[in-house]
């Protein structure tokens, strides 16, 4: 038989899209547009105006200051220590390293739930592990506090930094900090002006994925914060409390606001990766 | 494309720091502390709540631990769990093969709008994917509400709810796996095929599947234990009924705040156990991936 583009036949025909398509679409239509659909349609119902004062209550901005401070302070926290972790992974030889490089894909895998129970529990004042002597001797309570919030984005937040870091650490080239060296540059010299430069993209793309996780984050942090208004609520547990309150309208527009934010910070990390992405191309084409 | 997810990639030791470099940083103090700083941070972080679990599971021994096990609360999570992931993992699978071989070999307008559309579910809160459904299916408030009242459906606080949330949450992970893979392999194995005389799905099972296994294994594998360990957007659309709407992880926080400190680290540690089982899936995977890889290297070279 001869193949279908050699036989004869009614040729301009209106092609319908192919069954992937098709079923893209309508998956997407019904578990991602349907959705969004829904929020924006009552979002509008409320009103210029009234979203604005719904969306500024003294409590709303009370938890963005919470969830945004802290999410921001977790990021950083990770920031360097997740590039001292991607340096310890990829330019150290030390005993325990496949362990740590396994531990870091941990919270990536454990159900948020079980990562709040437990840092709840290690990090208590009354009994846990670490919480117990922190405050025995520092005073500082950990569990059931802002700083408690801001453990539970840590952990969460954690994995980005060193994943984004890791491949292009690995791709540095090691001639460039030796050229660096043999011209008399000092090893901090060579560390600030010659390798952070060229990592910078990756570990502020990942800072970004991890805020944007942090700010977003409800189940372990529900569990490891005391959930009071104005000293640890974030914005996500504010939406579920709306809801059981029967406050449709106010969850409507809180959650349109963390929206909102989900979506300029996907443009964000966008923006650095192809930025990284020019940097490494012009760092080729010159080197 | 943007959100990190762990990514299908061979694992590669790392490199000695070269033996001409003595001057490098490896051997300074300062060399020594990097690793001593990275372990300790992640023992504060990780390690040692992860133990934590394992420790209060058995703090009474195995006996109290079986015991708990045996809780028809618990056990009725865990079907509920198992139920929810019978269905949203194998619809996200067909979703996730179906969108990446619509997109990764095509180049048209939009495509990196549409692969940020995908990725979506990563960067919206869980609270937030919930609370949209409660405004699409809601009895009262919902959009849809009048539509579902007369149909006498129960979406929100029953296991529809919690279903969709859940294929929510997790639909990205396989197509996000497979396209890139897709993306490398190029399209000549499949035009073979077809001017062999074989058809779209033909094509599909014998040609484009087996190419990608590895990739799309790997996905199902993120996108059960994903699915199996849901939180946020789950929480809102449950209900949150013992016995009834209740998932493992809900479980896990209820019985926490109820004081059944035992029975809350039992559901966790089973849920732990659930994460390593995929971490050390993941492992097998790269490491199948890795021999694949290097199989192919000796047919090429002969």
């Amino acid at each position: 038989m001869a193949p279908a583009w050699l036989r004869p036949g009614p040729l301009p025909k209106l092609e319908l899209p192919s069954w992937p398509w098709r079923i893209t679409w309508l998956y997407l239509g019904l578990v991602l547009f349907l959705p969004l659909g829904a929020i924006t349609l009552k979002a509008a119902g409320v009103g210029p105006a009234g979203f604005w004062e719904l969306a500024t209550t003294p409590e709303a901005i009370a938890s963005y200051q919470i969830s945004f401070g802290l999410a921001l302070l977790a990021s950083l926290i990770n920031g360097v220590f997740g590039l001292v972790i991607a340096w310890a992974l990829v330019r150290c030889r030390f005993p325990g390293q496949r362990l740590l490089d396994a531990l870091i894909d941990l919270p990536f895998a454990l159900p948020t739930a079980v990562a709040g129970l437990a840092l709840a529990a290690v990090y208590s004042s009354d009994n846990g592990w670490i919480g117990e002597p922190l405050y025995r001797l520092f005073g500082i309570k950990v569990a059931f506090s802002a700083i408690g919030v801001a453990v539970a984005m840590v952990f969460i937040s954690l994995p980005f930094v060193v994943r984004t870091v890791e491949p292009v650490l690995r791709s540095l080239e090691k001639e460039q900090e030796e050229a660096s060296w043999c011209l008399g540059a000092s090893q901090p010299q060579t560390f600030f002006r010659v390798v952070l430069p060229q990592l910078l993209p990756a570990i502020l793309g990942g800072i970004a994925q991890g805020f944007s996780r942090a700010v977003g984050e409800y189940g372990s942090v529900v569990m490891i914060s005391s959930n009071i208004p104005f000293v640890d609520l974030i914005t996500p547990t504010l939406i579920i409390q709306k809801l059981e309150e029967y406050d449709i309208e106010g969850a409507t527009v809180i959650g349109s606001v963390m929206l909102l934010f989900s979506l300029a910070s996907l443009l964000v990390i966008n923006i650095i990766q192809v930025w990284g992405q020019r940097y490494q191309a012009t760092s080729t084409a010159v080197g | 494309m943007s959100f990190v997810v762990p990514d299908l990639q061979i694992h590669q030791p790392p490199k000695p720091p070269k033996g001409g470099t003595s001057s490098s940083l490896g051997k300074t103090l300062l060399g020594a502390a990097i690793p001593l700083i990275a372990c300790l941070y992640v023992g504060l972080v990780i390690l040692i709540p992860a133990l934590s679990v394992v420790a209060q599971a058995f703090a009474k021994g195995v006996q109290p631990f079986l015991e708990n096990m045996g809780s028809p609360e618990l056990l009725s999570a865990v079907k509920m769990t198992l139920i929810t992931a019978a269905i949203a993992v194998p619809a996200n699978t067909i979703f996730g093969l179906a969108a990446a071989t619509a997109i990764a070999r095509k180049k048209f307008p939009g495509k990196a709008l549409l692969l940020s559309i995908i990725d979506l579910p990563f960067s919206i809160s869980p609270v937030v994917v919930g609370l949209m459904l409660v405004l699409l299916y809601s009895p009262s408030h919902g959009v849809f509400g009048s539509v579902i009242n007369s149909l006498g459906w129960k979406i929100i606080f029953s296991w529809p709810g919690i279903v969709i949330a859940t294929i929510i949450v997790t639909f990205p992970f396989m197509a996000r796996e497979v396209i890139p893979l897709l993306e490398e392999e190029g399209w000549e194995q499949e035009e073979a095929a077809k001017t062999l005389g074989a058809n779209d799905w033909q094509v599909f099972w014998k040609v484009t599947l087996p190419s990608v296994r590895w990739a799309a294994l790997y996905g199902l594998i993120l996108t059960t234990a994903r699915a199996l360990g849901e939180f946020g957007a789950v929480s809102v659309v449950s209900g949150n009924i013992r016995g009834e709407t209740q998932t493992l992880p809900l479980f896990v926080e209820d019985a926490y705040k109820q004081y059944q400190t035992e029975l809350a680290f039992g559901a966790a540690a089973v849920l732990g156990a659930v994460a390593l089982v995929s971490l050390l899936l993941k492992f097998a995977v790269e490491l199948l991936l890795e021999q694949d890889k290097k199989a192919q290297q000796i047919k090429t070279d002969a």
